[in-house]
């Protein structure tokens, strides 16, 4: 039985990259449960504070504290980058990678990479050269290979950027099953009308800061901000 | 252009009769730019992959050093080994002075820093692409190395044969070490170097268009085994 990472508790937490701060200060907790969307508009640090949460960019100020050692939180999460890498592999290799690293076998890796592939839809693609893959197909891929390794958080930015209407329908679709099993889901957008449909909670963020927190009901229809007001509006918010 | 024609001929009358003499100093060109260029590729390509991944202080130092060492003059690393090699040096009592392996020693020397350091261009751009995947897949260090050398082996076979193609052409260094002594160190380079100095100007011709034949054949079947040109999504 793999111990709970949760919860993530951020305090007063700052990110810079050469002297220019790219978030904070945030102050957030993070439950085991649900599927939250990070709203904003481009610019507004939202991929940086998943980064952030996922370990890839450190604070420059505040702390960050899993309920578990970082050691044993890095093999409980899993990150869907907005334009995922395809490495040099076929479809099934790649996905299969994710699990060879972690030291299982290469025969069993491949068992489940083909298994996970065939659930997100790419059963027809399995000796397929990644790269030749749509864009909507890499996220598939993308997402295979972060679900393939059972994580407790899975950190999604902006997946369905670039897609047309079907692909994303079909992400969604894919983000709603891993919805219903115990993956505590985390996700950039700027898409309302996804953020809409699938957010549980909302992070609204403007100018690397978290101006709301809430449920997505109360985002919606009572936003508190005027930022939010102004975002929900379809004004331009910088 | 008299010459060139006769050197053309005598290089296909050589090769259609299979002279033995051409046959051997063939085989040993081989046999000694082959094994320079497995020893080099087993330290130049992880050496080269290390060096994209790993930041540490005087990172930028070993780069430089290594891209200098590209152009070592031959006829000094011929020199320094001999020196290393020779009776009175450190290692004289080896006895591989005017040996095969004297000769290997040398264009390991030389080749190493040129395929470590086309090997670090490669796979610095390849990681910038595979930088937050690999991390964010936890990997350890050594398998980034690992995966890099994997997946950018189209890059790194170039780095090889770029590697092949300074040893097989060189001249300086292994004339010091091997001694261009008949049936034990004569290769192509020196054998062309010894007839031009007597004057046979077709014979080392005839022998030249083989050394360019060889390297060519080569990466070809080196390009078609790999499959290098037929997709570049692999």
């Amino acid at each position: 039985m793999v111990a709970s990472i949760f919860p993530l508790q951020i305090k007063g937490v700052e990110v810079k990259q050469r002297g220019v701060r790219l978030i904070g200060p945030v102050d957030l907790e993070l439950g085991a449960e649900g599927l939250t969307i990070v709203l904003g508009p481009n610019g507004s640090g939202k991929t940086s504070l998943l980064r952030l949460m996922h370990g890839l960019i450190r604070p420059v100020r505040g702390s960050l504290k899993w309920a578990v050692p970082e050691a044993e939180v890095r093999t409980q999460q899993a990150y869907v980058f907005q334009t995922p890498t395809m490495m040099r592999r076929s479809v099934t290799e790649c996905i299969a990678y994710a699990l060879i690293v972690t030291g299982v076998s290469r025969a069993q890796a491949r068992n489940a990479a083909r298994e996970y592939a065939t659930r997100v839809g790419l059963a027809h693609a399995l000796d397929r050269p990644a790269g030749v893959l749509s864009g909507g197909e890499k996220q598939k891929l993308a997402l295979a290979r972060a679900l393939i390794r059972k994580p407790q958080i899975l950190f999604l930015d902006e997946p369905c950027a670039n897609l047309d209407g079907r692909a994303t329908r079909e992400i969604e679709t894919i983000l709603g099953e891993v919805r219903s099993t115990s993956t505590r889901i985390v996700m950039a957008t700027h898409d309302l009308g996804q953020a809409r449909r699938l957010a549980q909670d909302v992070l609204f963020m403007v100018n690397g800061c978290v101006h709301e927190k809430s449920s997505a009901h109360d985002f919606f229809s009572n936003p508190q901000t005027a930022e939010a007001k102004a975002f929900l509006g379809g004004q331009i918010v910088e | 252009m008299n010459d060139l024609s006769r050197g053309l001929a005598e290089a296909a009358y050589r090769v259609v009769t299979l002279d033995p003499e051409l046959v051997e100093i063939t085989l040993r060109s081989l046999q000694v730019t082959v094994t320079a260029v497995v020893i080099a590729s087993a330290i130049g390509l992880p050496l080269g992959a290390w060096l994209a991944v790993n930041r540490f202080a005087g990172r930028r130092h070993v780069i430089a050093v290594l891209n200098a060492l590209m152009g070592l003059p031959p006829v000094v690393v011929g020199l320094i080994i001999y020196v290393l090699l020779s009776r009175s040096g450190p290692f004289g009592v080896l006895g591989l002075l005017f040996t095969p392996t004297a000769m290997i020693i040398a264009q390991v020397v030389i080749v190493t820093p040129l395929i470590a350091s086309i090997a670090h261009q490669a796979l610095r751009d390849l990681w910038a692409e595979y930088h937050d995947l690999l991390i964010s897949l936890n990997t350890t260090k050594r398998q980034r190395v690992a995966t890099l050398l994997w997946e950018g082996r189209r890059a790194l076979l170039t780095a090889c044969l770029a590697g092949f193609g300074r040893a097989i052409g060189e001249v300086g260094a292994i004339m010091i070490v091997g001694g261009n002594i008949d049936n034990a160190t004569r290769v192509l380079t020196t054998a062309i170097a010894l007839e031009t100095g007597k004057g046979n100007f077709s014979l080392a011709l005839g022998l030249g268009f083989v050394l360019v034949a060889l390297s060519i054949l080569l990466n070809l079947a080196i390009h078609s085994l790999s499959r290098t040109e037929r997709s570049t999504l692999w």
